[in-house]
């Protein structure tokens, strides 16, 4: 390295004196002009707290206990609040991962964008807006004068993050920092906003600072990679090294959890379990007085067969029905066109026969483990209420048969005696799988049971459900967005797209030869670790986006 | 100490101390409460009479003393009328929703749009003033506030997974109600009942000050301070101790509810 670097963070402590809490330790790394590092790592592993100690935004009760920030050479302790301000904006930037709550929604877009130019620019109104439109239409967002006026909840996720993108890249800083800037957005979306800020980001001789979980979407843009646990910088390198040849286990650890594609299957020719036939669910929202009510159609003519034992996968983008059509299976939402069949027996009496048969022999899984555990019920409750409506278990046998499920997700038996708030996430959600799987269901839906998981809980909380599927043989629906998912664990896939299936078929058909331009745009967006002779991990495109571009045109 | 533990011992000990005082007063007065002895008009605190007479000579204590009681009793009534009513409408209301809900809103806004104590005004002016009356007429107008809140509670609630899991284990929607969405009322309940204790206490001395509460002679905090108004230079003990009364029973009964909330959810209990 010759140049200078921009930033330097030399033996960075940060903790919170008044509990005696270090958040993170004795961290050094340097960002040089123009540079992209990542910076991966589990919630909890200090990697947000160093990004924000970076543009000197830490929360109150946090504290830089030792070690010095530098900026451009002048150690942020040596500054004052006036010339921390200064640097904020043309200096240091940021973006959030939260585009729903990083805009403020009282404001027009335009003010919002136009704040930092005029506290920093110099510049007139005139110039200002010029500015401000030219960066729009940089960003993909077309009828930039129309779109000044208007205010952040009139544009989707996607666009609001390519405005907080603008808005943080008008003054031209010298270093971004990005905090999980897609982690919210589907696969397709957060591709192209992460090209577009690359490109720019470039453009502008911009250096990045790259925070994520996700450590295939670092290694696509990074150029250095910073693996951080419990508060430690364990591994640090260019990109190539630390895919090729990690030196750190937990960094080995992190890789080692993306999921490999297990073996397939032979297909299941029996009867199906749950057959959908050309299902319709659609959301009336109620006119005004003087305004007509809309119909949103959210799942049109689906039909779709699941066998019992086998693993179907749902895949698409936010928005394609996906969500709908597992709560429509599960009861959960009504249906106004179809039938939903259960071992042959129609479903759509709510208070029928059929109907508590099947509430018996099926239960889901939540994305969120947080919200799906009752907070004020004990472990051991939570289990055992759902053996509940079950007359042929005995209540003598309810203890022991949660002892049973605890043991079968992996967890202490002595957890019966706490509340979920007293666990962690990966810990909550195999709560919620032995709650599911007590009762033996013969089906089982898992609305992205996994996708709010750390990337190696993830990966455990996973192979756990594959291998209690082989075990106790319960089919599944398995609704993610998240093709590593698809590939560890399904069977059979079905592409859905505006509230449609586009494709569907065994998993080795849809990902290796999909034949619907939206599976293979899908599949293109996603950046995927190969591993490679040496033991290390190179970075692949599914499938080239050429490809997918021509298919779409 | 924690900050909630803090306000549990001030506030236990506040309100133990107007419990006690309030039982006791039920029962037995140092003099009796009602007795005119007009030789000890507008005495000073001393060793006869503690905390000074009236200007009809009634010992202050005592008076104090069953005022203290028939505050407490109306207050607890009054709560348990205004949560038990506002919590079977409200989650009747936010639970089956559609009309039902609409039918129980509107009469709620109604009540909730009233000023609460023109409205009791209004009540006890035709049912007339008695402890009962004001109960009524108080409980009414905090239920309300308990349906609103209720309400919004279960509805939010009601999107919840869990609320969702349980119908997806194929437990009925009474059960469903009972075991998961009634506890995860009791924090903003419990916060509720708290102040609407306070509320009453003071309501209560507001309508008796204006002459419209429990009818003179029996002594309750708000007529002794309406009536010690014209002794103001000569007896300032008489708006001093019914005055501190309300404010240490209120301050209290506040420190107590927040306490209570942070005691009563499983989330606060134990941060480890």
């Amino acid at each position: 390295m010759t140049k200078a670097p921009l930033l330097e963070i030399a033996n960075v402590t940060l903790g919170v004196p008044a509990l005696h809490v270090t958040i993170v330790r004795n961290a050094s790394l340097h960002v040089a002009p123009g540079e992209v590092v990542g910076i991966v790592g589990e919630s909890g592993s200090g990697k947000t707290m160093l990004g924000r100690a970076v543009i000197g935004l830490s929360p109150q009760p946090v504290r830089l206990i030792d070690g010095d920030i530098r900026f451009r050479g002048r150690a942020f302790r040596d500054m004052n609040a006036e010339e921390m301000r200064a640097i904020r904006g043309p200096g240091v930037s940021m973006i959030f991962q939260e585009p729903m709550t990083s805009l403020n929604p009282s404001m027009s877009v335009g003010r919002q964008m136009e704040e930092g130019l005029a506290l920093h620019g110099g510049i007139d109104a005139a110039e200002r807006r010029r500015r401000i439109l030219a960066m729009l239409e940089r960003v993909g967002i077309g009828d930039g004068a129309r779109m000044l006026k208007a205010f952040p909840h009139e544009f989707s996720g996607g666009m609001r993050q390519r405005i907080m993108i603008a808005s943080a890249m008008l003054l031209r800083p010298a270093l971004l920092i990005a905090d999980e800037p897609t982690t919210a957005l589907d696969a397709v979306v957060q591709r192209d906003i992460m090209d577009m800020l690359a490109e720019l980001t470039r453009e502008y001789r911009t250096a990045v600072m790259l925070i994520s979980h996700d450590l295939s979407m670092v290694a696509r843009y990074a150029d250095r990679i910073v693996v951080m646990q419990h508060g430690d910088i364990v591994e640090a390198g260019d990109k190539e090294v630390v895919l090729s040849a990690p030196k750190h286990d937990y960094t080995r650890k992190l890789l080692s959890s993306l999921p490999a594609r297990a073996p397939s299957r032979p297909e299941i020719g029996d009867d199906p379990l749950i057959s959908v036939e050309k299902l319709g669910v659609s959301f009336v929202r109620r006119g005004g007085l003087f305004s007509r009510d809309t119909v949103k159609n959210a799942v049109r003519n689906v039909s779709m067969d699941i066998r019992p034992g086998e693993v179907v996968a749902v895949v698409g983008g936010s928005g394609s029905g996906k969500t709908t059509l597992a709560r429509a299976i599960a009861g959960l939402t009504d249906y106004q066109a179809g039938t939903i069949r259960f071992c042959g027996l129609d479903l759509s009496d709510p208070k029928g026969e059929a109907r508590a048969r099947y509430r018996k022999q099926c239960h889901m899984v939540f994305q969120d483990p947080f919200s799906s555990l009752d907070p004020r019920m004990k472990v051991g409750a939570l289990i055992a209420e759902s053996l509940r409506i079950l007359p042929q278990i005995p209540k003598s046998d309810h203890a022991r048969l949660v002892t049973e499920a605890l043991l079968d997700v992996s967890l202490d038996p002595k957890l019966v005696e706490r509340y979920p708030h007293q666990l962690s996430g990966g810990q909550r959600q195999r709560v919620a799988i032995a709650r599911a799987l007590v009762r033996r269901p013969s089906f089982v839906i898992a609305d992205e049971a996994v996708s709010a998981l750390d990337v190696t809980v993830r990966a455990q909380v996973l192979s756990l459900l594959a291998d209690l599927q082989r075990k106790y043989g319960f089919a599944c629906l398995f609704i993610t967005h998240d093709f590593a998912v698809v590939e560890q664990i399904a069977d059979r896939v079905v592409v859905m797209q505006d509230g449609m299936i586009v494709e569907q078929g065994t998993r080795d058909a849809i990902l290796d030869t999909p034949q619907h331009p939206y599976t293979l745009k899908l599949l293109s967006a996603i950046p995927m670790l190969e591993p490679t002779e040496t033991g290390g991990l190179r970075l692949k495109w599914r499938h080239a986006p050429e490809t997918a571009a021509v298919l779409q045109s | 100490m924690n900050k909630s533990g803090i306000n549990l011992y001030i506030g236990g000990l506040l309100v133990g101390v107007l419990l006690v005082v309030a039982l006791i007063g039920m029962v037995w007065t140092p003099h009796d409460p009602l007795a005119m002895n007009f030789a000890a008009r507008l005495a000073a605190p001393g060793a006869a009479h503690w905390l000074g007479t009236d200007e009809f000579g009634r010992d202050q204590l005592s008076r104090l003393m069953q005022g203290a009681a028939t505050s407490v009793k109306i207050s607890a009534l009054t709560v348990i009328f205004a949560v038990v009513s506002g919590t079977v409408f409200g989650v009747t209301s936010g639970f089956l929703r559609g009309w039902v809900d609409r039918v129980i809103m509107a009469v709620n806004d109604v009540l909730l749009a009233f000023p609460g104590l023109l409205f009791a005004l209004g009540l006890l002016a035709v049912i007339g003033a008695t402890e009962y009356g004001i109960i009524l007429s108080l409980g009414l107008i905090y239920m309300s506030s308990v349906v609103r809140v209720v309400r919004g509670t279960v509805l939010g609630l009601r999107t919840r997974e869990f609320v969702e899991a349980s119908a997806v284990m194929g437990n009925a929607s009474l059960f469903t109600m009972w075991r998961h969405i009634l506890p995860n009322c009791v924090a903003p309940l419990t916060v509720l009942a708290t102040s609407i204790c306070g509320w009453s206490i003071l309501a209560e001395s507001s309508l008796s000050f204006l002459g419209l509460g429990v009818a003179p002679p029996a002594p309750t905090w708000g007529n002794m301070l309406a009536s010690s108004r014209g002794f103001l230079d000569q007896a300032v003990w008489l708006v001093v101790f019914p005055g501190l009364s309300i404010s240490l029973s209120l301050l209290g009964i506040n420190l107590l509810g927040d306490a209570l909330r942070d005691l009563l959810d499983p989330r606060m209990r134990k941060r480890a």
